[in-house]
């Protein structure tokens, strides 16, 4: 241990009072993007949020440059993007769901096994992936057999991506269950698979509906791996084998037209608001199950 | 009977994650293979030009290479000063208490905002300021992309080593305080002593987030193909030169963008496993 009175007492409390004040400060700056972003998109998009902005569809580049030479709103909305992220990322939980829980109960179950080790650190691997390296992934194994872009392409590039979120979430909720649970379920003369789905995991649920809310709003804003597999559509496409759009792919697509960019800031809003709601839901959840 | 099937149904899914990494692993490879049998793995890294002119194609990885080399340990040093108070903030000074709980809301928030939208602010709040401020004529370049790549990183960094923070044992803090160590020197000893190798590693952790961040970055370094000398320089990452290239390339090219996602997910599994490990040490 270090001798501490090498220096006047007065000075080293000085020391102290300084270093406090010093995190407080800069831990207090960590506000500031945060407030600065979400102001800046509120106070920039807030216009465009109307009637219109959740029925039309994007508008073109023309009627865009028209309304605003007469300096009007932009027509139009971002229904496409709406549906199509609805779709895709609802097809991409639909997959990623059920074969992340059971894969977490089978590593929940086994978790002294190499096989289970192995699983366990494959799965950090995906975690740790660039979504940008799961979209060449989906563009290769889909995309190109396929012959064309698909929201079903996009929809397995996110479910890649949420799978393992789903799958750690499972296996450590399960395993801070008491396993009295399960075994008063099997001395009561339940099948090992009632255990499972009627027991351990309703018991788990709280744990395991948050996991999935979380994986569910990281992908919500994943721009990257679509802009490979699912391409963007300017219709209104409910078929998932045929292109289809999504908020940040129109976010993208506004960016980089400069006729489009008062869209931006609205759909920017949008889909923010979409992942605070399922944030906060999800915290809201760990709060209660908590209590 | 029905468990024998539910249970290889636990195994088929367990089983799909090594699907998912092994057909990663080689689709990648048979995808780069073309470009690495063209110009040869260790040319193809070493080469630092990218030239898709038809009649003399090149490519190679080095400036992307050294370009997302260069924003990730920016972003990582930028992002330093900031996360590790927020850790003490919340881990050490108020454990526990409502304003530890309202700056990891803080923290969490950063960490749900969309990359494209991070880009969207760095294009139309900082870069101005940059501008503004005379560093660089069109305010892209490593320093912007930097700059909010560190911003992206924060949350991370500063979850994961307050957890570590918070897990110094307090018999080891009170023993300090008993030889009447101020608050600042029980930090500075006891506490970044005995959590050094678990905050080390939040960092390699938030770097490996840095390597493949995407669109943010390909929104604000420029995109240009040349290794960069300064940190105002215009730049390319590996993950933004294939977010841009890769829609309008068919084969060499194509295969030279995929052998540039093969080389980062090699980076980035490294990176995270030297985490992990660190940190399955220190538990």
């Amino acid at each position: 241990m270090r001798v501490f009175n090498s220096s006047s007492v007065s000075w080293r409390q000085l020391k102290d009072r300084a270093f406090f004040i010093a995190v407080c400060t800069l831990s207090l700056v960590m506000a500031i993007p945060l407030v600065a972003i979400i102001g800046e998109v509120i106070q920039k998009g807030y216009k465009q949020i109307n009637l219109q902005f959740f029925t039309e569809v994007a508008p073109s580049t023309l009627d865009a440059m028209l309304a605003r030479e007469a300096g009007g709103v932009i027509p139009g909305g971002i229904v496409n993007g709406i549906i199509g992220t609805l779709l895709m990322v609802g097809a991409a939980a639909l997959i990623a769901i059920p074969v992340g829980i059971m894969g977490g109960v089978y590593l929940a179950e086994k978790p002294k096994a190499i096989f289970s080790i192995i699983v366990k650190f494959l799965t950090d691997l995906i975690q740790g992936t660039p979504s940008i390296i799961v979209g060449i992934i989906a563009y290769t194994v889909i995309v190109v057999p396929l012959g064309s872009y698909s929201a079903i392409a996009g929809s397995i590039a996110l479910s890649i991506m949420m799978l393992p979120l789903i799958v750690r979430s499972t296996e450590e909720t399960l395993k801070m269950l008491p396993t009295t649970l399960k075994e008063a379920g099997l001395a009561l003369g339940a099948s090992y698979t009632n255990v499972v789905l009627k027991v351990l995991l309703p018991s788990a649920f709280s744990g395991l509906f948050t996991g999935i809310l979380l994986a569910t709003s990281r992908v919500l804003g994943e721009t990257a791996p679509l802009m490979m597999t699912a391409l963007g559509s300017s219709t209104i496409s409910w078929n998932l084998e045929n292109p289809a759009s999504a908020v940040p792919l129109l976010i993208w697509e506004f960016y980089n037209d400069p006729n489009l960019i008062d869209l931006i800031w609205s759909s920017s809003l949008f889909l923010l608001l979409l992942i605070l709601i399922f944030n906060f839901i999800a915290k809201y959840i760990v709060e209660r199950s908590s209590k | 009977m029905r468990d024998k099937i539910f249970k290889i149904l636990l195994l088929l899914s367990a089983l799909i994650i090594v699907l998912i990494c092994g057909g990663m692993f080689y689709f990648l490879v048979m995808g780069s293979t073309e470009a690495f049998g063209h110009f040869g793995i260790f040319n193809f890294i070493s080469t630092a030009e990218w030239d898709p002119n038809p009649d003399n194609e090149q490519y190679g990885a080095l400036s992307f290479i050294v370009g997302t080399v260069m924003t990730s340990f920016l972003a990582l040093l930028f992002c330093i000063p900031f996360s590790l108070p927020v850790a003490l903030f919340n881990g050490e000074y108020f454990r526990g208490t409502k304003i530890a709980l309202f700056m990891s809301t803080v923290v969490n928030l950063l960490a749900g905002i969309p990359s494209v939208i991070y880009g969207l602010w760095g294009f139309y709040t900082l870069r101005p300021l940059i501008i503004s401020l005379g560093l660089s004529e069109q305010g892209f370049g490593i320093l912007t992309a930097s700059l909010v790549l560190a911003i992206m990183i924060i949350p991370y960094a500063a979850s994961l080593s307050s957890e570590f923070i918070s897990m110094v044992s307090n018999e080891l803090k009170e023993a300090a305080y008993s030889l009447g160590a101020t608050r600042f020197e029980v930090i500075k000893s006891v506490i970044f002593s005995s959590s050094a190798s678990g905050i080390f590693a939040s960092y390699i952790l938030a770097l490996g987030r840095a390597l493949g961040e995407t669109m943010a970055v390909t929104m604000l370094i420029g995109n240009t193909n040349n290794i960069p000398t300064s940190l105002t320089d215009t730049s390319n990452t590996m993950a933004s030169v294939i977010a841009n290239q890769f829609g309008e390339a068919s084969d060499l090219r194509l295969s030279s963008l995929i052998a540039i996602g093969l080389i980062l997910f090699l980076i980035t599994a490294v990176i995270n496993f030297i985490g992990k490990m660190i940190i399955k040490r220190f538990n």
